[in-house]
Parts: structure tokens; C-alpha cells; sequence
């Protein structure tokens, strides 16, 4: 009895002290790296209004009301209406769903995928290396735009073949930086003891090379979430995103707020600085992460 | 005392009607064409070639008409742009049983190379256009199969005789596409015009820079003395509608001939005041939703009638008029003109009743009836903004009020018509656009499949197959508008094979230096720019 008291003691000792722990790191987070902090706070609350915009969204965001189209800001529609009478600020609670979703998808399909493609290069080298190497340097030698762009028009323009498309142009770009790092872990004496003890490749790269390149993933990981919800919205803007009347942030820029741009300035300001604020908010966040975990970049 | 005051009135009267007559000299002679000045416009798109009868883009018609007539045209002063009159034909007459056309040409014209025009450039023309040698493309050959033969018994005279009597064939040969070329040349080379200019037109050709622009000048040999009034035109290829509205907006063009938007007729408005003129017209160019019969559950008319039931035309017009070229609710002819629907008999079809709740009410039984509650489609739409997408958006929120849930997929636009052909769709947005209203070039689209390739509903009914004929062999004006409105009914109610969204409206801000240029329903009409001058003279 005594042994499993003092083991459940010891389990809560723990979880105490692991909660503790985080809350240590992310007050330490916060005192050194306030900008990083801001950063993470505006990312928690779109994640936040993300996941309640059902309940918090004022209005339907594809109810159509032709009686208040194109109707200024006003007690009834906060951010105005657009060309269709739809609720601008409905439409860019519930477009936050669509830029979450398009850009943790690509982010993290695009810098996983890269981190397994770049860590594999390093560990197995030679021929294997140079051939995923130079196929990852034909890709990167395309403009990330373009290469969206051109995957777009051969997928069509759902929303799983544009998150595809986004995630394709990262890949290479995350996988070159994870290999640096990876080619110096491949020369640890952990990695040469695992091969010793006969571990299969697929056992070594995925339990002990990747952990250890955990910081330049997240680090990518990141970055490359603001860089998605950026090409999604830039995708969407030339209608090769998602498609009305689907509520989308890039999509809220084109069609008739450029045709009102003058006379109804409310239709893209809003849903613009609702882009620019997210991915200036996680490109906050992600270079302070890196600052964070970088140690070349520890500042002490 | 009486003597005084009657001299007295007798004055002030005179004073008074010569101060109108003044008045009205003053007017007339504002009205009166000035000559000079050199027309600028943008064209929104480039002649992929110069030879109008194989090609289907406004961007041929609105830079090179100007160098070409036709045997007839449509009168340039008619807002309806539906009444033939001469062009090179002096005159005409009809066979009893209307099947032999006499055309009598007039004598001195000359082509710009100084070549007389005669009945034999007449016969090549229309040769190489309905029936065109192996290898030349003529894109509207199907419009003309009722033509059995065409001759040039002297150098005035050319004959049309006909297999059935057809009583639109007068409006095909005012077809704008159809320019006369000179007959030496075709046998020589019948692809010579694809990349030269020769025609008897008001404007000599001068140069054409691609991807920048055309320019005419006036033909001081013009066949119709005293015209045309400019010195020349400059085309402009500018693709970009911002850049279109903002040549207009900084003056730096007169006037783009296709159309601008609602907002851009309000911002050019805003801008320059009486400076802008705007013309508008409902525009012979129709959205219409073309319901895929061999998918499920498509197939079912009822289904069919459930969707053109829930779409509330009037509302929509209403709204989308001020955001979209789109606005009058029309059954299968433009509004205005000579075939159009009564609007009393318009609210009797389908979906064009004024009570909504009604309409949709009866729209869900019938999806209830079909066991089709809660139906789910992709609607597919051509990647082209303007109107598709308003359009597109309107139609989803409205068969979202009868339970009916649609995802838009947009195809872009080289691609789109690939999509249609092969009836990869459910649903799809389809258009018409034609250069004149007139049923047998409107109605024949809606004829069945085995017909017409480009019926994209893929049905058969031989009924309204009939109806085409019987309509478009009519002897009279009532007894073909009664086959008309037989064709209408079926196609749009009975069977709902087609869903009509809204008439595309044409909209033309120009500035008010620009007269003697008439809107019709069609931009393919009246780009000769033969009767076009400009008050002001030369301001740029």
C-alpha cells in the first residue's frame, strides 16, 4: 500500500512540477522575448475564434441580405458589408477556419515531409544525397508563388489539392536546412552506437536523429505557417484558391472590393489586415522561437 | 385701345417663336456631324487573326470593321440593332415564295487598293463563308445551310436562292462578321486575309503594333460621300479593366465599346460629370444554367423546375444590377425586342412569378417528390469574374433557401468549355451571346443534342425541335412569335431543359465628345465608326 501511495505521490510530484515547469518557460518566454509573446497571443486567439466562430460570428457569414449591401460600418455590422450584404466580420471569424486549416495543413505536412526528406538524405549520403538534393534544388529554384501556382492549375482548386499545392513549394526549402543540421548529428557517437546495435535505418533516423532536429523543424514549422496563410490568400485573391462562397480571407480581397475599393474601402481593409496581422504574428512568434532554441542565436 | 394690345401680344409672340427657332437652330446645329479628330479606344482583346469570318471575337470586330462593309447591315440609329438595311446592296427583292434573294449593288465603290467592287467580290465573300474551301475556316457555316446556291448574273447583281424559305436570312447577311473581300485575291490565296486588310470600308488601315494597337484613317474615296466624319481611330489593346476605366477616367480615350462595369460607370460618373455620357442597353448575352440530364438527379424534371422555381429573378436583378453587368429578367429573346416575352406572359413560367415563398414552397415539394431533399451538387462556373461569379454566388444563396447545398467549382476559362463538351458536371454555367436578337441564331442552342453540339443540358426533345422548325419557317410575325412562345414555355417550364439566370446589360460610359454612335443590345454591332464624330475635335 505504502509503495503505491508513495508512488502516486511521486506521480503528482511530478505532473506538478512538469506544470510548473512549462509555466517557467513561458514566463520566461514572455519576460525575454515580449514581441515573440504578443506574437503567440494573437496566434492563440485566432485558434481561439477559429474553433468558436459558430458562436461568436454575429451573422451567417453566406446569408446574402440584399437590403444592406455595401453598407458602411455600423452598430448592425461592425466591419460593414460586403458587395452581397454578407457580414464582413462573420466572414472573417469563419475565414480564419479556412486560413488555419490551409495553413497548418501545408506547414505541417510541408515541414515534415522536409524534415524526414532531409534528415534521410544526411543519414544515408552518397548517391541517395545527391540525388534528393539536386531534385530538391530543381524545386527550389521556382518562385514559391509560381510553384503554387502551377500546382493549383494542374490539381484544381479544392481546398485538399490547395493545401497540396502549398505544401509541395515548402518541402525542399525545410528539408535543405534540416539536412545541415542532420549532417551534423549523423557523425554522433549516439547515431554510430545505434547502427552498432543493429537498429534498422527507419528505427534511427525517426528515434534518434529526428528529436534532435526538433529546433530548426519548429523553427520552419512556424515560419512557414505565416508564408501558407499567405499563399493561400494570395491563391485565393487570383481565384485560384478557394472559391466563393466559401469565406476566405484572400478571397474577400478580390471581385468587387477591388470594383468598391473606392466607395466601399471597408470590404478589403478589414479582411487585409486580418492577413497581415496573422502573419505577422506568427512570423513574430516563429523568430522568437528561433532566437529561443537556436543556441548559436541564445542571447543568455 | 384693343389695336395696341394686339400689336402688343402679335410682338411679344414674335419675339417668342423666333427666340425657339433660334434656339432650335442653335441645337440643330450641335447635332450637326462635325468632321476631324481622331477616335481613341481600348479593346479589351487581339485579333488572334483579321479575317472576320473565321473568327468569333469582338477583339477582330471593334479594331478592323472599320475597314470593311457589308452586303447589308443592321441601321446604326436602331436601339434594337435587329433591322437590316443596305450597306453595298443598293437594294433588294424577295421571291413570292421567298426563296430567291435579288440584291442590286451599288456602282463606284472601291476597295482600298482601287479595285472596283462587283457582284463577283459579293459571290466570293459569301462562297468562302457558307461554303468555304477544304483547309479555310468559316465559323458561322452552320447559320447559312438554308442557302442551296449564290450567283452573280452581271457585275451589279447577286442572287441567294434558298432551300426553305427562312424569314431571319435577311438579319444573317447584316451579320457584322460577314465583310465583303475582293474576289481576285481569295482565288489567289483564300488565307490572304487572315493576315492583310483590302475592304471598300470608311477607314484605310495604317499600321498594327501587336500588344499595343491599331490605327485607321480616313478613306477620302469612301463610297458614301461626306463620311466618314473622323480623320482616323486608334485602337488601344489594353486588357486590363483598371487600366480601360482609367484611359477613360484621364481622358486619354473616348470610349471602350464592349462594356464597363456598374462601378465603373459610377466612378467615371463621379469623376467627370457632364464630361461622361453613359449609354446603356440590355445586352443580347445571356447567363443561363445548364442542368447536366444524364446525371442523376438531373434527369428528373422536377428536380429541374425546383431549382429555376427558387431563383427570385426580380430580387436579384435588382441587387446585382448594381454590382454586375447583369439585369433584365428575360425569357429567351432581349427585352425591347421584336420576339421578346410579354412581361404578363413572362410571370407565368417557371420561376418567374412574383410571389417567391409560393414558388419555393412548390419547389421543395417537388425535390420532396423526387426524393431529392436535401440535395448537394457542384455548380461549375467559367474562371472569368465578371458576371459569372456574382451570378454564381446569387444562384447558391438562392437554392440554399429550398434546402439544395452547392459548391461552386471554378474551371478556368481555356479549360471550360472542355468541361462542357464532355458533360464532366452536374450543373454548369453556360452563355449565348449573339450579334443580333433574332429566334433562329437565339433558339437554335436549345435544340436537342444530336442537333446541336453545343446544347450542354445533353437532352432530346423532339418537341421543341419542331417548335425551332415550325417558328423558323413561320409565314407571319404573330404566327412565329406564337411558335416562339410555344418554345419558351417547354424549354423553360414544361421541361425546364435550361434555367435562364439574368440578361447581361451593356454599359457604356464614353465621353461626351463622342456622338452619332448608337448602343444596341450586341458589341458586335455598329463598330464601322462610319457615322461617329466627335464635338470637340481632337483633344488628345
Amino acid at each position: 500500500m505504502s509503495t503505491a501511495t508513495d508512488i502516486a505521490s511521486v506521480d503528482t510530484v511530478t505532473a506538478a512540477d512538469r506544470g510548473r515547469r512549462w509555466s517557467a518557460v513561458v514566463a520566461d518566454f514572455c519576460r525575454r522575448r515580449p514581441l515573440g509573446a504578443i506574437g503567440a497571443g494573437v496566434v492563440v486567439l485566432m485558434i481561439v475564434v477559429a474553433l468558436t466562430a459558430p458562436g461568436i460570428a454575429p451573422y451567417d457569414p453566406l446569408n446574402i441580405d440584399f437590403a444592406a449591401m455595401l453598407a458602411p460600418p455600423d452598430a448592425a455590422h461592425w466591419l460593414g458589408t460586403d458587395a452581397y450584404g454578407r457580414d464582413v466580420l462573420s466572414r472573417i471569424i469563419y475565414g480564419s477556419q479556412t486560413a488555419l486549416i490551409v495553413g497548418f495543413g501545408a506547414a505541417f505536412i510541408g515541414a515534415t515531409a522536409g524534415a524526414v526528406l532531409g534528415v534521410g538524405s544526411a543519414y544515408f549520403g552518397g548517391r541517395t544525397d545527391l540525388v534528393v538534393q539536386r531534385f530538391m534544388d530543381i524545386f527550389i529554384s521556382f518562385p514559391l508563388i509560381i510553384l503554387a501556382l502551377a500546382m493549383v492549375a494542374i490539381l484544381g482548386n479544392t481546398l485538399p489539392n490547395l493545401i497540396i499545392a502549398i505544401t509541395v513549394p515548402m518541402i525542399p526549402r525545410c528539408s535543405l536546412v534540416i539536412r545541415s543540421s542532420a549532417l551534423s548529428i549523423r557523425e554522433m557517437p549516439y547515431v554510430d552506437a545505434a547502427r552498432a546495435a543493429g537498429y534498422g535505418h527507419a528505427r534511427i533516423i525517426l528515434r534518434h536523429m529526428l528529436p534532435n532536429v526538433m529546433a530548426p523543424y519548429l523553427i520552419m514549422l512556424t515560419s512557414f505557417l505565416g508564408q501558407a496563410i499567405l499563399l493561400e490568400a494570395s491563391l485565393s485573391f487570383l481565384g485560384l484558391g478557394v472559391q466563393e462562397p466559401t469565406a476566405a480571407w484572400g478571397l474577400m480581397l478580390r471581385g468587387a472590393a477591388v470594383e468598391f475599393a473606392e466607395t466601399a474601402p471597408w470590404m478589403a481593409l478589414f479582411p487585409g489586415l486580418a492577413i497581415s496581422l496573422a502573419v505577422f504574428a506568427f512570423n513574430l512568434f516563429g523568430d522568437s522561437l528561433r532566437d529561443a532554441l537556436d543556441p548559436k542565436l541564445r542571447t543568455g | 385701345m384693343n389695336a395696341r394690345r394686339m400689336t402688343w401680344f402679335a410682338g411679344i409672340l414674335s419675339a417668342t417663336a423666333s427666340l425657339l427657332l433660334l434656339t432650335a437652330a442653335d441645337a440643330l446645329a450641335d447635332e450637326k456631324p462635325r468632321s476631324g479628330g481622331e477616335l481613341i479606344f481600348p479593346v479589351p482583346s487581339e485579333p488572334p487573326s483579321y479575317d472576320a469570318h473565321r473568327e468569333q471575337t469582338f477583339g477582330v470586330i471593334h479594331p478592323v470593321a472599320p475597314h470593311y462593309n457589308g452586303l447589308l447591315r443592321f441601321d446604326p440609329t436602331d436601339p434594337t440593332g435587329t433591322k437590316p438595311v443596305a450597306d453595298l446592296a443598293e437594294s433588294w427583292t424577295v421571291s413570292d415564295d421567298g426563296l430567291t434573294y435579288i440584291f442590286k449593288l451599288r456602282k463606284g465603290v472601291k476597295f482600298h487598293d482601287g479595285a472596283e467592287m462587283t457582284s463577283a467580290d459579293v459571290k466570293a465573300s459569301y462562297d468562302k463563308i457558307v461554303f468555304p474551301p477544304a483547309g479555310v475556316v468559316s465559323d458561322r457555316k452552320g447559320q447559312y445551310t438554308v442557302v442551296k446556291a449564290i450567283e452573280a448574273p452581271d457585275a451589279n447583281t447577286v442572287v441567294f436562292r434558298l432551300k426553305w424559305p427562312a424569314v431571319s436570312f435577311l438579319a444573317s447577311l447584316a451579320s457584322p462578321w460577314n465583310w465583303i473581300y475582293r474576289a481576285e485575291i481569295l482565288a489567289k490565296d483564300p488565307h490572304w486575309y487572315e493576315t492583310h486588310i483590302n475592304g471598300t470600308g470608311p477607314f484605310t488601315f495604317v499600321e498594327h503594333v501587336k500588344g499595343s494597337h491599331w490605327v485607321g484613317k480616313k478613306n477620302p474615296n469612301y463610297w458614301d460621300k461626306g463620311k466618314p466624319y473622323l480623320d482616323g481611330y486608334r485602337a488601344l489593346f489594353i486588357k486590363s479593366s483598371a487600366a480601360q476605366v482609367a484611359a477613360v477616367r484621364g481622358e486619354r480615350a473616348h470610349i471602350q465599346f464592349r462594356g464597363f462595369t456598374p462601378a465603373d460607370r459610377d466612378a467615371l460618373k463621379a469623376a467627370l460629370g457632364d464630361k461622361i455620357t453613359v449609354a446603356e442597353s440590355p445586352w443580347d448575352c445571356l447567363l443561363m444554367v445548364a442542368p447536366n440530364h444524364q446525371k442523376k438527379p438531373f434527369g428528373d424534371k422536377r428536380v429541374r423546375r425546383a431549382l429555376t422555381l427558387a431563383l427570385d429573378r426580380y430580387a436579384g436583378s435588382k441587387a446585382l444590377s448594381r454590382i454586375a453587368i447583369v439585369k433584365e429578367v428575360a425569357g429567351v429573346q432581349v427585352p425591347g425586342t421584336p420576339y421578346a416575352t410579354p412581361p404578363a406572359e413572362l410571370e407565368k413560367l417557371a420561376g418567374y412569378g412574383k410571389d417567391i415563398n409560393a414558388a419555393r414552397a412548390e419547389a421543395k415539394k417537388l425535390l420532396k417528390e423526387a426524393g431529392a431533399e436535401g440535395l448537394t451538387f457542384t455548380l461549375s462556373n467559367r474562371g472569368v469574374p465578371m458576371p459569372y461569379e456574382p451570378v454564381a454566388v446569387w444562384l447558391i444563396d438562392q437554392w440554399r433557401q429550398i434546402g439544395v447545398t452547392v459548391k461552386q467549382e471554378v474551371v478556368e476559362a481555356a479549360a471550360y468549355y472542355g468541361v462542357l463538351k464532355k458533360g464532366e458536371f452536374d450543373i454548369a454555367m453556360d452563355f449565348q451571346c449573339g450579334y443580333t436578337v433574332e429566334p433562329d441564331l437565339d433558339l437554335y442552342k436549345f435544340t436537342s443534342r444530336s442537333k446541336n453540339p453545343s446544347n450542354f443540358g445533353f437532352y432530346e426533345d423532339k418537341v421543341l425541335d419542331d417548335l425551332y422548325e415550325k417558328q423558323s419557317r413561320a409565314k407571319t410575325v404573330d404566327e412565329r412569335k406564337k411558335y416562339v412562345r410555344e418554345f419558351e414555355k417547354r424549354l423553360l417550364d414544361e421541361e425546364a431543359h435550361y434555367m435562364m439566370t439574368l440578361q447581361w446589360h451593356r454599359i457604356i460610359p464614353h465621353s461626351s465628345k463622342v456622338h452619332g454612335w448608337q448602343v444596341t443590345p450586341s458589341h458586335y454591332l455598329n463598330n464601322m465608326l462610319d457615322t461617329v464624330w466627335l464635338s470637340d475635335g481632337p483633344s488628345h
